[in-house]
């Protein structure tokens, strides 16, 4: 988004990509009062005229599956990355325009470059990214006196869709309820018990998951260190005919190339529709709060249009102990006699903090010790008797603060350690 | 040939697992009509062409001018002075070259004029920002010929859609949470026959853990049946003591401590939803008593004459049930005995459905029509969705807007909340109304937001007047309005383009249920409604 001083004027004459009549529908908006305006609003000629700078982060390229439904892609685009087409695209269709492509991970970049914003949209697809951009959000915000300067509040608008279902939120960091206050609308991904696919398929999706976890390790079809690629067709196929001959062992019908590529993908339907809605009222929210014309959405609207059409909009609540927006350590139980490992469960298992693989460090006798560290191979295994370990043999007092670390959150989490007995 | 195919099958993934290949078939075979390629009228279509539409033709008579081009992502600075519709159909066509592209360079007036008759090739038509008169004049030709009509306008920041059809079937329309079709009220002799072959008390830990939830409740429901005079449980209390019954069924370790069991915790969950009545929903009930499926005649369409198959199937061989949709949830079991269920109830739909087959057959037989005009592919996904089948009929724009037919009820009781979006429809139709007197719409112009205050208004006191509506308008609406100026936002259009793309996607594919019948966005709020006017 542009520097925030400089409002943006309409510019007129032909020379610089501008046309009579060009801002007619928008002009109504931005330039004439209401009774439904915002208090904030300020009815003027002088005003934005149009989102000029707007920058673009993809870390995918694109897929041919992609072209149902993402219209800035044609066929000659696959393999290309989403944001450098995506934003030719744009700036080739709109004069003016300048979107800013970066062909990059969120997490790529950190609070420097978030912070030049003036808002955020999100069309992630997992809840983790969600989670990560909602902390980096968080991270920006400047407290005086337990109470937020507004100026560093970047709202965050956020969609996502599966088939016919979509839902889109205004976030303002801070203020209203985060994605951690709401996590239970996320609910974890269900996977098929292990001693049903190993021994007592009954699905053919129970097949399909016999073969992607169980035959493709053990029988490694394409070399030594090549892991299943959901993406290459070889690969699915190979899964396929092998999926098909679980299947027929137990007299299951149903096994389809299709169905196979599903589960090992774990593909989620899609159309343009419900995309094209949800996107529209996610880009709805960001002309309301950039150009202040009219109060936000408060601020969680889902969509489905399975049968007729429903919206259902609420105001989602913020919690007092949200592990990302609540400013208080967090509580955390256990009796002294604990295992780490106990520790470890719920920082994964609890709905509501829903961790991937957190690392635990706390302070003892005065240094920071790291208690258990997963992704570093050789620190996972030095640590790892440490999970067997009680709270009172690590030396953990009551009362102590432990540091968390984990992919679902840019910054460290603190809980504060209470024992029980 | 083949790549194409494999190619097609490729990029339609995503949308191939909503609606199924024989979904994108009737698709790929469709001729939509939009009239304006506004930017409500090119984001609709975009939505239709991506997902792969046989083909759209465009009938403007416009010519593009720069504020077309300021809202509109499918037309650019050089369609300037050029035919609406050819410009934008160039730039729709170029998304998905699967799709055939048509532009017709005449109002739809004029059509209507010369030659209504054009409209009739249509699968359905999209009629995009009209005024009132065009839109009941092309509400009248399409609803003589039964084609679909779509009214579509953005208005400010509400979107608008009305559909107008006679009647459309459903039959498979996907229901989000169906109840299973278990039988376990009404077990059928095969299904008894397969329970009884269970012997609970005799069978060995492994077994008797792997033991799918049907039959175990199927088992203590035997004997819950001769303790208790023939009558199943009924009330909280007695599915509790159906509940504990089936937990003393579950197995003592020798120290009396119950094993762990996950089937029977499953058992238990699944009483209410096992002990559910087997019956013929009333929705169901309510078409098997229709006119259209009590006089089958050489006209009727298939549907028509499966669903009477399917009546007569109800009253004889069903003895007062559908026919059996043949599938059972997943549960834990072994792989064995989960397959032989299922196989159980997979046989008696095969079964059922062939039944209702013969009563086809002999149908199509006194109504002189020939077999193989229903497959049996068409018979078996019928039976298959019999409980879910679903009927729309959507009243014409001639009922809606006459006095004598005008539906005062819903409009009066929705007013008791003033804002609530039936303000947006009558204020929408008050506006047709300043149009009608003034040849345009209020406040387009700077200059005549102010004065036009006073001139909607009269329009709203006469509409409500003329169809006696006690109901009050509050001004601010009237204000709000005004300075719309008939504007046409990108993000307004392009969230009435998606909702309104996925109704044609549903009026085509007969796949999925469409509203009935208008359809009110606010963006202002994020907030809609459904209203049946």
């Amino acid at each position: 988004m542009a520097d925030s001083d400089e409002p943006m004027v309409v510019e007129g004459g032909a020379g610089d990509g501008e046309w009579e009549g060009r801002w007619n529908h928008i002009q109504k908006f931005l330039e004439r009062p209401g009774p439904f305006t915002h208090p904030d609003f300020e009815a003027s000629s002088e005003a934005l005229s149009g989102f000029h700078n707007i920058h673009v982060v993809d870390m995918d390229t694109i897929d041919l599956s992609n072209l149902n439904r993402q219209f800035l892609f044609r066929l000659k685009d696959v393999g290309q990355p989403k944001a450098e087409v995506a934003a030719d695209f744009i700036n080739t269709r709109i004069p003016g325009c300048c979107v800013v492509p970066h062909f990059k991970k969120i997490q790529d970049f950190d609070e420097t470059f978030y912070r030049q914003f003036h808002i955020i949209v999100c069309g992630l697809d997992s809840v983790i990214a969600r989670r990560w951009m909602n902390g980096m959000l968080l991270s920006l915000l400047v407290y005086e006196d337990g109470v937020v300067d507004p100026s560093s509040i970047i709202p965050l608008i956020d969609g996502g869709t599966e088939g016919f279902k979509g839902n889109a939120r205004v976030i303002l960091p801070g203020i209203t309820a985060c994605i951690d206050c709401t996590l239970e609308l996320y609910p974890p991904q269900i996977n098929f018990p292990m001693c049903t696919i190993a021994s007592m398929p009954r699905l053919p999706e129970h097949c399909v998951e016999y073969v992607r976890m169980l035959l493709w390790p053990k029988d490694k079809p394409f070399g030594d260190t090549v892991g299943l690629d959901g993406d290459d067709p070889e690969h699915i196929k190979w899964v396929y005919q092998r999926s098909l001959e679980r299947a027929a062992e137990f007299s299951i019908t149903g096994v389809t190339y299709r169905l196979t590529q599903g589960v090992v993908k774990r593909i989620i339907p899609a159309v343009a529709s419900t995309n094209a809605v949800i996107a529209a009222a996610c880009a709805t929210e960001v002309f309301k709060i950039a150009s202040s014309a009219y109060a936000p959405l408060n601020n969680y609207m889902v969509f489905n249009d399975v049968d007729g059409l429903y919206t259902y909009t609420f105001e989602a609540e913020r919690k007092d102990n949200c592990s990302a927006c609540s400013q208080v350590p967090l509580d955390m139980r256990f009796s002294s006699s604990s295992t780490l490992q106990e520790v470890l469960d719920y920082l994964t298992e609890s709905s509501y903090l829903q961790m991937k693989s957190p690392a635990i460090t706390a302070s003892v006798e005065g240094k920071n010790k790291t208690l258990y560290l997963q992704t570093v191979a050789s620190i996972e295994q030095r640590t790892r008797p440490n999970l067997s370990k009680t709270l009172k043999e690590l030396g953990l007092a009551d009362g102590q603060e432990l540091a968390v670390a984990d992919v679902t959150t840019p910054q460290t989490m603190l809980f504060r350690l209470s024992f029980t007995s | 040939m083949a790549a194409t195919k494999a190619s097609k099958e490729q990029k339609y993934d995503r949308q191939l697992r909503l609606w199924g290949d024989h979904g994108q078939e009737v698709l790929e075979n469709a001729h939509v009509c939009l009239i304006n390629a506004t930017a409500s009228g090119t984001e609709i279509l975009k939505n239709l062409v991506l997902p792969g539409i046989g083909a759209f033709t465009i009938i403007d008579g416009h010519t593009v001018l720069g504020e077309d081009v300021g809202n509109n992502f499918f037309l650019s600075q050089n369609s300037i002075g050029r035919n609406r519709a050819q410009a934008a159909t160039e730039l729709l066509q170029e998304l998905n070259s699967d799709v055939s592209g048509n532009f017709v360079e005449e109002s739809a007036d004029q059509l209507l004029d010369n030659d209504p008759e054009f409209f009739h090739r249509f699968s359905i038509v999209i009629g995009v920002q009209l005024s009132e008169s065009t839109r009941l004049r092309l509400g009248s030709v399409l609803w003589a010929v039964g084609v679909p009509f779509l009214v579509c306008w953005t208005y400010g920041l509400m979107g608008y859609m009305r559909l107008v059809v006679k009647e459309h079937t459903v039959i498979e329309s996907h229901p989000d949470n169906a109840l299973e079709d278990l039988r376990l009220d009404r077990p059928f002799s095969e299904l008894t026959d397969h329970i009884q072959s269970y012997q609970l008390e005799s069978m060995e830990k492994k077994d008797h853990s792997h033991t799918p939830w049907i039959v175990i409740i199927a088992k203590f429901l035997e004997t819950w049946l001769t303790e208790h005079d023939g009558q199943p449980p009924k009330n909280y209390k007695e599915k509790e003591a159906f509940r504990q019954m089936i937990r003393e069924g579950i197995l003592k370790k020798e120290n009396g401590v119950r094993e762990d069991e996950e089937n029977f915790e499953e058992a238990v969950k699944n009483v209410n939803t096992a002990l559910n009545p087997t019956k013929v929903p009333s929705s169901v009930e309510d078409l098997f008593n229709s006119e259209q499926c009590t006089n089958i005649t050489s006209q009727s369409a298939a549907f028509w004459v499966m669903l009477r198959a399917v009546k007569e199937f109800v009253l004889h061989e069903g003895k007062g049930c559908l026919p059996a949709r043949g599938t059972i949830p997943d549960m834990i079991s072994d792989s064995q005995r989960f397959i032989n269920l299922q196989n159980v109830y997979r046989d008696k739909a095969l079964q059922d459905a062939a039944a209702v087959a013969k009563h086809v057959e002999s149908l199509l037989q006194t109504t002189g029509k020939t077999p193989e005009t229903l497959s049996e592919k068409d018979i078996k996904l019928f039976c298959k969705n019999a409980a879910f089948l679903r009927v729309v009929h959507c009243r014409s724009l001639a009922e809606e807007y006459a006095v004598e037919s005008v539906n005062k009820d819903e409009i009066t009781s929705c007013m008791d909340s003033p804002d609530s979006e039936m303000v947006l429809y009558l204020m929408l139709r008050s506006v047709d109304r300043f149009y009608q007197q003034h040849s345009r719409y209020p406040g387009v112009y700077n200059y005549q937001v102010e004065e036009d205050i006073s001139k909607l208004k009269l329009c709203v006191t006469s509409l409500l007047q003329e169809y006696n509506l006690n109901v009050s308008i509050k001004d601010d609406y009237i204000h709000e309005f005004c300075r719309y100026g008939a504007a046409e936002p990108h993000t307004v259009a392009a969230f009435l383009g998606g909702a309104a793309a996925q109704e044609v996607i549903k009026m085509v594919s007969h796949q999925f249920v469409p509203f009935n019948n208008t359809f009110i966005y606010n963006a202002m709020s994020q907030t809609s409604a459904t209203y049946q006017l």
